[in-house]
């Protein structure tokens, strides 16, 4: 028997919405608020759903303090009480939408993903980061985990 | 079509494995393998997929999948402690998997044939914790 586990963290932090790529009167125009020069803060909510067997001695398909520590130290630890722009790094040249945010998230966690091994195939499901109360976002990672030497953008693996 | 019916219940339950040492079950279960248990306020979401009746306009009669959930889930999981009152939880650890799986079989074998099967059942442990059965998950 299988189950999706869904872990919720949550975690402060500042962003400001602004690309290089265009003049100050576009980006003001595209981003809005969102673009004013020093930033603002939101709580994000951050929903982890791993998926795998149900251990039959223990009743779990992942330990949630095994989980919990993983999410803290790929993500939390990151971007806690940061400033995303300059405090995470790709978000120094990428919009730190939370498009991007939740993208990069999943990259994060899949990175050094510990969780799938040769009996278990405990795989990351699903990241969604929830803004504010109005607005989420969300990757549904359609295949399964697989161990990656080169690991392909997150576009090529994910479907939004 | 889907449709997705709510309800609550209240119970204890202790995460812990008879002949580990209180050691291995910390590092397994953490707090939730404190030795006398504790509580949660489950929420449950049932889901259930089908076509709504053309004369009736419904996939499901509310009404019954109520009873349906008062009678198999509710009933004898409300204000009771899992372990010790609720089979199979004697033998199997009531993690919110387990509870999830159990609420499941419990389901498929109280509702109704009818134009709705069941798509998914989520248990809510905490406002923060999850677990989510699907069709997928048992049709093996």
């Amino acid at each position: 028997m299988t189950a999706s586990v869904t872990r919720v963290y949550r975690f402060s932090a500042s962003h400001r919405l602004h690309t290089a790529a265009l003049s100050e009167s576009e980006n003001a125009r595209i981003f809005g608020k969102c673009n004013n020069p020093y930033g603002h803060g939101h709580n994000y909510e951050l929903s982890v759903t791993v998926h795998g067997p149900i251990d039959p001695q223990t009743g779990l398909v992942v330990p949630p303090a095994g989980l919990d520590s993983y999410v803290e130290d790929r993500v939390l630890r990151r971007f806690s009480n940061r400033n995303i722009n300059k405090d995470v790094a790709p978000f120094a040249t990428l919009v730190p939408t939370t498009e991007n945010l939740t993208t990069v998230i999943a990259d994060l966690l899949r990175a050094e993903w510990p969780f799938a091994s040769d009996s278990s195939s405990v795989t990351l499901r699903r990241v969604h980061v929830q803004e504010t109360p109005r607005n989420g976002f969300e990757f549904i990672l359609e295949r399964p985990h697989v161990p990656e030497l080169n690991p392909a953008p997150a576009s090529g693996l994910l479907k939004r | 079509m889907f449709i997705t019916r709510k309800a609550e219940f209240s119970a204890s339950h202790l995460c812990r494995i008879e002949g580990w040492t209180d050691e291995k079950n910390q590092q397994t279960y953490g707090i939730a393998s404190n030795p006398h248990g504790h509580g949660h306020n489950y929420v449950l979401e049932v889901t259930l997929e089908g076509e709504p009746d053309p004369v009736t306009g419904m996939v499901v009669d509310l009404k019954e999948l109520k009873e349906v959930l008062e009678k198999e889930i509710l009933a004898p999981m409300d204000h009771r402690f899992l372990n010790y009152e609720v089979p199979p939880f004697n033998r199997v650890v009531p993690t919110a998997e387990n509870i999830a799986l159990e609420i499941w079989k419990r389901l498929e074998h109280g509702l109704p044939p009818g134009r709705g099967r069941l798509h998914r059942v989520r248990l809510y442990e905490t406002p923060d914790l999850y677990v989510d059965i699907g069709q997928e998950d048992v049709a093996r």
